[in-house]
């Protein structure tokens, strides 16, 4: 079934940041998800900026239970529509932290069970609504307000958690990464996760100008960056094999760190050529896990003979 | 009527079959775990088209309710302790989104130190997180409320989750004699479950939304407004059984023996049946003895409590909890604390016995007890602490 594009089920005067990248991400699922679509959320910026008290941005029905159970809400809907011989799709947003840390046990028990639901999680890769606290999902040297870069500390510790993996390994049939600098790519993924039987998990970049640090206008920029440097990679995985990779002519990380405020600490006061060698390394491992790499034919010499 | 030899935990399994839930979701919790079991078992015949969610916490198992009736399925858990602690979250949420739902709750102690035995700390923990609860003395009552419960939590005036309390191993582990209604009785008092709003593509709906302080305040309000009308519609809903099948559930608190009774004792529960044992063998013996037994503790019958202790001298009351840190220099469980505000501005003394705790057995000798410490005013303290082992 072709994506109908003119589909516009998340309304407009929700209270998104201008340059939201999750509010995007919220209208283009709910295009190929389609109006026969049971929405879940879980507690985050996306609940609180589309469901302020009489007023609502979904136009299916949706619902909000608590920050970490969304995907047992999931199943208990699911399992209420099978009895009752009904076929609408139940789908989960949820943010990074409500997926990557404190709602692991019931996505894992959700995935186990092998529920007919979809879980996207929208990645923007800390605690926006509460200020901007690391997560699981926060990448290796970001500064947010719990990993604050300082005199001995170059911001987060730790790379980014492997989520896709891990839901994989519950026996996932289809999991993929999108990004919502691609919109149709993403469309796609999502209209193939609600269409495979089974929990499927789509995880989508999504980039948060507040938390991030950078212009309203710029957010499809820098989540074509995140991928043109191959710190963000999109890829399709069915039955835990990857199928499909977004390659690309890989740019330096550099690109895409001094273009945001929580890497300003690797370029000020003083270039830290260490740090930025180390996440370099993190974008060449996944190039190579991935084989995102566009081998260009080398360059002819012009002016010679 | 056909009395049948029944385990506690499996005539509570019979019962809800007979409720017919569509959803069934729960994990396993000594001393629970027989409900759940011969639950699967009856999906597993084909006895109940329920879908069964074998989930991996309490936590989710109340969540996949809130998810299942808010799609508009009739739902059913069950827990205890330990289990019903991590349900705190989803237990206030519930009731705040007005899902309604009958949870068993197979009472017992909490821990630290782990118990596995019965008091009824678990559920009065969360008193205050606005779900109806009803307290059993015997199995036959056990099972007659979940239909009652179902009942009333369904009622349009009331949407709210409610929990049928049964004391963990002396009912739930015990065989007693159970009139089990047939499923044509139950369908008959029982009406399919019909939702105010329900999650539906053909009408979407919002559900679970947050509110501002502008709005919070009046969700509360119409909140504890829900719980008030269920004193009427709980009072209705057991007139009703009875009419049909001769067990009058209409009162809110039963009253034993209590016609000119000076000394009445106030409790929840299966200690009741041993209370009612000590009140026969003390009004033999000539002691003006009497019983008010709490079935509904939420919403709280204070109106009909006042009532029916209005002419005695003096209140036992057997709690087993402990609201720990209440009551000043003197110890407090939440039935004492929830009757003297009750009572406030009447002359009539209530003492308190934290009694119980833990699976700490209860016999008639221990009620004559507390009868005579009452009587010499020697009350608000521990009933039976062990003093050589502190």
């Amino acid at each position: 079934m072709a994506i109908d594009k003119t589909c516009e089920l998340f309304d407009c005067g929700h209270r998104a940041c201008g340059g939201c990248g999750a509010s995007l991400a919220a209208r283009l699922f709910l295009k190929a998800a389609g109006p026969e679509t049971i929405v879940v959320s879980s507690t985050g910026c996306m609940e609180v900026f589309s469901t302020p008290y009489p007023e609502t941005a979904w136009k299916v029905p949706w619902i909000h239970s608590l920050f970490e159970n969304a995907s047992a809400v999931a199943s208990g809907i699911e399992a209420a529509l099978k009895v009752q011989g009904r076929k609408e799709k139940v789908v989960v947003i949820a943010g990074d932290g409500a997926t990557f840390d404190i709602g692991v046990l019931c996505i894992s028990g959700a995935f186990e069970r092998g529920h007919d639901i979809t879980y996207i999680c929208y990645d923007n890769e800390a605690y926006m609504n509460t200020g901007i606290q690391r997560s699981g999902a926060t990448p290796y040297d970001a500064s947010t307000t719990t990993s604050p870069a300082g005199k001995v500390s170059m911001g987060n510790k730790r790379p980014k958690k492997d989520m896709p993996r891990i839901l994989a390994a519950h026996g996932a049939p289809y999991v993929a990464t999108a990004s919502v600098a691609y919109p149709a790519d993403f469309m796609q993924k999502v209209e193939k996760a609600i269409n495979t039987p089974g929990p499927c998990y789509v995880q989508v970049h999504a980039p948060c100008c507040t938390g991030w640090g950078f212009d309203g206008s710029k957010t499809i920029a820098i989540g074509k960056l995140a991928i043109e440097t191959g710190l963000w990679v999109n890829y399709e995985m069915v039955n835990g094999e990857v199928t499909k990779v977004k390659k690309v002519v890989r740019k330096p990380v550099e690109e895409y760190l001094k273009e945001q405020k929580r890497f300003r600490h690797l370029f000020k006061p003083a270039r830290s050529t260490e740090e930025i060698a180390k996440i370099q390394a993190i974008a060449d491992a996944n190039a190579e896990k991935y084989g995102i790499d566009i081998k260009l034919p080398p360059k002819k010499d012009a002016g010679t003979d | 009527m056909a009395l049948e030899i029944m385990e506690g935990s499996i005539a509570i399994a019979q019962a809800v079959r007979r409720c017919r839930p569509q959803v069934v979701s729960a994990y396993p919790i000594t001393p629970q775990t027989h409900i759940v079991e011969s639950l699967a078992e009856i999906v597993a015949n084909g006895e109940l088209a329920a879908d069964y969610i074998t989930v991996e916490s309490e936590f989710s198992a109340l969540s996949a309710c809130v998810g299942a009736v808010a799609t508009g399925a009739r739902a059913y858990s069950a827990t205890t302790s330990q289990g019903l602690a991590l349900m705190f979250e989803v237990c206030f949420n519930m009731a705040g989104m007005r899902l309604p739902l009958v949870m068993t709750i197979a009472n017992r102690a909490l821990g630290a130190p782990l118990s596995i035995w019965n008091d009824q700390q678990d559920s009065i923990a969360l008193r205050d997180a606005g779900w109806l609860q009803l307290y059993a003395e015997d199995n036959q009552e056990a099972v007659d409320l979940h239909y009652i419960g179902y009942r009333v939590a369904e009622d349009h005036r009331v949407l709210l989750p409610t929990m049928v309390c049964f004391d963990g191993f002396i009912l739930s582990h015990t065989y007693e004699p159970v009139d089990m209604l047939s499923q044509e009785e139950v369908d008959a008092y029982l009406p399919p479950f019909v939702p105010k709003y329900r999650l539906d593509a053909a009408n979407p709906v919002s559900m679970g939304m947050y509110a501002t302080p502008d709005y919070y305040l009046e969700f509360r309000y119409e909140n504890d407004q829900a719980q008030k009308r269920a004193l009427e519609v709980v009072r209705e809903a057991g007139r009703e059984f009875g009419k049909l099948f001769g067990r009058d559930y209409s009162d809110l608190v039963e009253s034993y023996r209590m016609e000119d009774a000076e000394t009445a004792i106030v409790a929840m529960g299966s200690i009741c049946g041993t209370t009612k044992d000590a009140i026969d063998e003390m009004r033999a013996e000539g002691k003006k003895v009497g019983l008010v037994r709490i079935r509904c503790f939420r919403p709280f019958p204070a109106e009909d409590l006042k009532a029916a202790l209005a002419n005695v001298s003096r209140i036992a009351v057997l709690d087993k909890n402990i609201s720990l840190g209440a009551g000043g220099a003197t110890p407090r469980g939440a039935v004492a604390l929830e009757l003297k505000d009750a009572l406030y501005g009447t002359s009539t003394p209530v003492l308190d016995y934290i009694i119980a705790l833990g699976g700490r057995d209860v016999r008639i000798e221990d009620i004559k007890n507390v009868v005579a410490a009452c009587e010499a005013g020697d009350g608000d303290r521990f009933y039976g602490l062990r003093t050589e082992v502190l």
